[in-house]
């Protein structure tokens, strides 16, 4: 009977039937995983289920493709500590969605992981939004790297310079230094300081969300026929209401 | 459906919350044993329910009339509005007594998931509603999960005025409970909100 147990950051929540649910999870060493929930809607598991959660997990089931089902317990909840913060209950979501659209089942991913439960401690614990913003957009940098679509921001795609990188191709994802643009600049994204840009901007959280948010949109999102999920469009609407400037993606 | 009345009925009886087939069939079974008494009273009161009861065009609620008892109440304070997810949360909040204002049932929380937007929710009506009200108090008393909340700053941001306080309840230890059974979540929640003594 196949079975593991292994820590897990709750992705999605789905009602099946009039108790139970369908629970989608991040776990460390097994991916993106789903499984049955029983007495989901039950007043000691409901709280326990929320995305964004970590949990400590047992799966079990009869035969190795089947949904099979969880038990779990609650280790840590990140979100309970940002209920009243719109922009982090955002990026939880964010954060969550993103996964759990955009990485194939069952294939580990120990790293995305990690990465981002240490994001979701930050987020949870910072008390300045510039900086767990910093490090929400290198997690998306890092996820578009780990799902094969890195940006390449290291050198300028045309002279093979290394100074003055401030802008990215959008088609390509590669950075452009200044003195190579020539006259593309206004159809070049911005390349922010945060992620090696030259030149720190105002308005750096705006275009890193923006840079990152393009090519999730154009190179995981576009492939699989979808929009950017929801709550990712919404940590952007939150993000260009802050900072008072608009994004494009 | 299948010929037989009987069968039909505990299948439709299965489908009610609470309600699995073995429990629909020993309900069955007991209103058929008990025609008179609690069969066709019951018929009764479900066909007349059915016709007669309403959801307010104002607020959200059930009631008999196409405007609710409690927005209809010139004692209750119009200028302020109680969010609320679902009726039964209103049915709570009236059957504490603690609150004498007027309610706004959302019928859920956002979400993509299940295609709950803005417009499934009425929130357009509650914006309307809140237009009309020069100096008042929206209360938002959603769940306290991801949704819940998430949906309770929308609702803030669409608000947002000069004149309009916008407030959600508290989070934290409820009466009777004990730190130790507390999860780590409710702990941080009440942790945050503490006041002075």
């Amino acid at each position: 009977m196949p079975e593991w147990s292994d820590k897990a950051l709750i992705l999605e929540m789905r009602p099946h039937g009039e108790s139970n649910a369908v629970v989608t999870v991040l776990s460390q060493s097994y991916g993106r995983h789903a499984g049955l929930v029983h007495a989901a809607s039950s007043r000691s598991k409901k709280g326990m289920l929320e995305l964004g959660n970590l949990v400590a997990t047992d799966w079990q089931a009869r035969l190795e493709g089947q949904l099979g089902t969880f038990r779990m317990e609650l280790e840590r909840s990140a979100p309970a500590a940002c209920l009243d913060n719109p922009l982090k209950l955002a990026a939880i979501a964010s954060c969550c969605a993103l996964i759990n659209t955009g990485i194939p089942e069952r294939e580990p991913h120990s790293n995305l992981f990690d990465t981002t439960i240490a994001l979701l401690e930050i987020i949870s614990l910072s008390e300045d939004d510039d900086a767990w913003l910093t490090y929400y957009i290198r997690w998306e940098a890092g996820l578009l790297t780990m799902l094969g679509f890195g940006l390449e921001l290291e050198r300028c795609a045309v002279s093979g310079t290394t100074d003055e990188l401030i802008y990215v191709s959008p088609r390509s994802g590669c950075a452009v230094s200044r003195a190579s643009v020539g006259t593309f600049a206004d159809r070049m994204l911005v390349l922010p300081a945060l992620l090696g840009g030259a030149v720190v901007t105002n308005s750096e959280i705006s275009s890193g969300l923006s840079l990152t948010g393009h090519f999730l949109g154009r190179r995981v999102f576009q492939l699989i026929h979808q929009d950017l999920p929801t709550p990712r469009l919404r940590l952007a609407h939150l993000v260009s209401r802050r900072y008072n400037n608009s994004i494009i993606s | 459906m299948t010929d037989n009345p009987l069968e039909s009925l505990i299948k439709r009886l299965s489908r009610l919350p609470g309600l699995g087939p073995r429990s629909a069939r020993r309900a069955a079974l007991h209103l058929l044993k008990n025609k008179e008494t609690t069969m066709l009273p019951l018929a009764e009161e479900l066909d007349h329910v059915a016709r007669t009861i309403k959801t307010c065009v104002e607020c959200g609620n059930l009631d008999l009339t196409d405007k609710c008892r409690i927005c209809y109440d010139s004692r209750r304070d119009a200028t302020r509005i109680c969010v609320v997810e679902d009726v039964a949360d209103l049915w709570a909040m009236e059957r504490a007594g603690i609150f004498s204002g007027v309610y706004h049932v959302l019928g859920g929380t956002l979400s993509a998931l299940d295609g709950r937007g803005p417009k499934e929710l009425g929130i357009e009506r509650l914006v309307a509603r809140a237009a009309n009200i020069e100096e008042g108090e929206v209360i938002l008393a959603t769940s306290a999960t991801v949704d819940g909340q998430t949906t309770a700053h929308y609702i803030g941001e669409r608000l947002e005025r000069d004149g309009m306080a916008i407030t959600r309840l508290a989070h934290g230890v409820p009466v009777g409970g004990e730190l130790n059974y507390l999860d780590d979540g409710t702990l941080t929640q009440a942790m945050k909100a503490r006041r002075p003594l």
